[in-house]
This record gives C-alpha cells, sequence and structure tokens, in this order.
C-alpha cells in the first residue's frame, strides 16, 4: 500500500511553492524559467495523485499533455530568450522594460 | 510512527520520503543557486525525484517520459542556452525596482502554501469519479490503459497537440534564426528605436549598404566555398602549384584526377583570385 494521497498533494503544495517564490525573487530569465518548471512539476504530481486516488486513468492523461505543452513551452522560451540576449548584454529580467509606458 | 503517519508499509514509506527530500532540496537548489548551470543540475535533481515518485504512484509511463523528456530533453536545451548566452553573466540580485519584492513574494508563498496545504487536508474531491476509465482494466499495463486513453478519449487533444508542437518548431527556428537581411530590416526598422544603445546607427548603415550585397550574396557564397574546398585539396596534393584557373570547373570537375595537367596553365595569375573572394 502507498502513502497516503494527502502527503503527495503536501509535497506537491510545496514545489509549487518554492516555485513561484524563485520566479518571484530570481532576477535571472533562466531560473525563472526553470521555477516555471517546477511548478508544473508540482501540478503533475497532483493530477498523478488524484488519479490514484480517484482511480481515473483521466489524471495521467492530462500529465502526457502537460509534458508535451511544457517542451513547447521551453522551446519558444528559450528562443525569445536567445532572441533578446542576442541584443543585450545583462541577463536580468528588469532590463527588459522596452514596452514600459 | 511510519506506518501512523504515512500509511504505507516500510518499503513504501522510505522510498517516498527519500524521493521527497531529493525534489525539495533540488527545487531549493534550483532557487538558491548563484549559477545557472547548478540551477539547471538541481532541476534535474528535482525532476528524477518526481519521476521516483511517479513510479511510486504506478504511473511508469509516465515516469519514464518525465526522465526522457525533461531531464533528457528540456534541461539539455536550458543547459545549452546557457553556454549560448555565457555562463558569466552577473545577476543583479539586489535590483529591487517594485519595492520590498522579495518580502511580498515570500508572503505570496507562504499564503499559497497555507492555502494548498488546506486544501490538500480535506478530501473536497466529490462527485462522479472515474469518468475516462479505471486504472487498471482488467488488471492491464499502465501503458496498456494510458495509451487506449490518449487514443480515444483523447485523440482530439492528441491531434492538436501535435499541430502545437509544429507550431512551436517553425516559432523556434523563426525566433533564433540569424540572416542578416530579415534581422537588419526588421531590426532597422522597428526594433532600433527601442533598442537604441550605441548600436542603432551601426544597424542602419550596415543594413542600408547591406541590402545590394545582399541579393549578390549567393552566388559569390558559393564560389567562395568552392574556391576554398579547391585551395584546400590543391595546398595539401601540392604545395608549390597552389592554383585554380577556373575555380567552379576545378570543383566539379577534377578534385583528385585532373589537376595533373593544369597547374602549369593558371598557375601564374588566378591563385589570387580565390582569396580575394575569401578576404571580402
Amino acid at each position: 500500500m502507498s502513502v497516503n494521497a494527502s502527503w503527495y498533494l503536501t509535497l506537491a503544495a510545496v514545489l509549487f511553492t518554492i516555485g513561484a517564490v524563485g520566479l518571484l525573487v530570481r532576477r535571472n530569465v533562466l531560473v525563472m524559467f526553470m521555477c516555471v518548471e517546477l511548478m508544473l512539476n508540482a501540478a503533475n504530481l497532483t493530477f498523478v495523485t488524484f488519479a490514484r486516488t480517484l482511480n481515473d486513468i483521466g489524471g495521467q492523461s492530462e500529465v502526457f499533455f502537460v509534458l508535451v505543452v511544457a517542451a513547447a513551452e521551453v522551446v519558444v522560451g528559450l528562443g525569445i530568450i536567445v532572441a533578446i540576449f542576442r541584443r543585450r548584454v545583462g541577463a536580468t529580467a528588469d532590463d527588459i522594460h522596452n514596452l514600459k509606458g | 510512527m511510519h506506518d501512523y503517519l504515512l500509511a504505507a508499509t516500510i518499503p513504501d514509506a522510505i522510498t517516498f520520503v527519500v524521493a521527497a527530500a531529493i525534489c525539495v532540496v533540488g527545487a531549493l537548489g534550483v532557487v538558491l543557486s548563484k549559477n545557472p548551470v547548478h540551477s539547471a543540475l538541481m532541476l534535474i535533481m528535482t525532476l528524477f525525484g518526481v519521476a521516483v515518485l511517479f513510479v511510486e504512484e504506478n504511473a511508469q509511463f509516465l515516469a519514464a517520459v518525465q526522465v526522457i523528456v525533461y531531464a533528457g530533453a528540456i534541461v539539455v536545451l536550458f543547459l545549452f542556452v546557457i553556454m549560448l548566452l555565457g555562463v558569466d553573466r552577473q545577476e543583479a540580485i539586489n535590483a529591487d525596482p517594485l519595492g520590498h519584492q522579495r518580502l511580498w513574494a515570500l508572503l505570496l508563498g507562504a499564503l499559497t502554501l497555507a492555502e494548498v496545504l488546506l486544501l490538500a487536508k480535506g478530501n473536497w474531491a466529490t462527485g462522479a469519479h472515474s469518468t475516462s476509465g479505471s486504472l487498471d482494466q482488467n488488471s492491464r499495463t499502465n501503458v496498456y490503459v494510458l495509451g487506449k486513453s490518449v487514443f480515444t478519449t483523447y485523440l482530439l487533444a492528441f491531434e492538436i497537440t501535435s499541430a502545437l508542437l509544429v507550431i512551436a518548431i517553425i516559432g523556434a527556428v523563426v525566433l533564433a534564426r540569424r540572416t542578416r537581411s530579415r534581422i537588419g530590416s526588421a531590426g532597422g526598422g522597428d526594433l532600433t528605436p527601442p533598442f537604441d544603445d550605441g548600436q542603432g546607427p551601426d544597424d542602419d548603415t550596415d543594413t542600408a549598404g547591406g541590402e545590394a550585397p545582399e541579393t549578390a550574396l549567393p552566388e559569390p557564397d558559393l564560389v567562395l566555398s568552392e574556391g576554398r574546398l579547391v585551395t584546400a585539396g590543391e595546398s595539401a596534393a601540392r604545395p608549390p602549384s597552389g592554383s585554380l584557373g577556373r575555380p567552379a570547373a576545378a570543383a566539379f570537375g577534377g578534385d583528385t584526377s585532373a589537376p595533373a595537367p593544369r597547374p602549369p596553365s593558371g598557375a601564374s595569375g588566378a591563385p589570387n583570385a580565390p582569396k580575394q573572394e575569401a578576404h571580402r
């Protein structure tokens, strides 16, 4: 018998919180991107836990699609980062404020 | 104690505790590392921990995909971009343009954690269950059940996913491609005013002058590459001669056989021609 689902949900909550705080605290765009991945993984863990708890394969299918979308998101996001940093010297997100009025 | 706390057998409890510790330590490492490369490696650690938890929850296929896609592809992509952009960029860690952003971030994080923990405590997921098939249909394997679900119930979403992947690939190629004419025209026209940090005039002159050679670029490029190829082969074969009268003919015709009769004829004036092409 596996561990109770509440512990998985608690761990997912902790992971999500670490990712969210990291996204708000860090200034490096790449590290912020990694924190987004952390939050996605926490959500995936929640999905799988509920799939087990409710005995429903739909949760695992959802994780499958989340993985695909995360891969696409990373590809496009890193492309944007590379395109921006070709013209910039710093790695700080606050330097990218060209659209600020 | 463990039996009461985690409501599981001892191996399962140990697995969960170890994997959870790996996950949390990796996540903290992602946030706290100064070096982005260390952050990426810590992210791999977290992803492996989550994969172990997937196995623990009987999601074997997702665990394999987690390791292959995340740790194998996405983190490698991260590392590639880090190396491409340079590791030694300094992060302005003390910049605080919004005012007490870190304090608010920690406060918001504590609030989120409290809320989600409150939600995780109660059994609030009520209603009808199992609308898309149970986890073990006649004791089938996880891959069978998941594949059947994805390819029947979620078939439309799966096909749309393929379109999404194609769009992502095209977008990445368009974003990351460095064509001189395209960057010049777009950057000179639209992007130079906001991005203007002393490089704008250079870009403008570059594009203004670069428009005409841009159209004529493919032809000399072809000759240049052929000339280089032939010069390299010739010099390796016969250092004193080093000549090629007609670059195109030498490239297409005799790289190995024909040069024997040719050098004395074109050795006088021709050898500088491809080098000038190369320097230009």
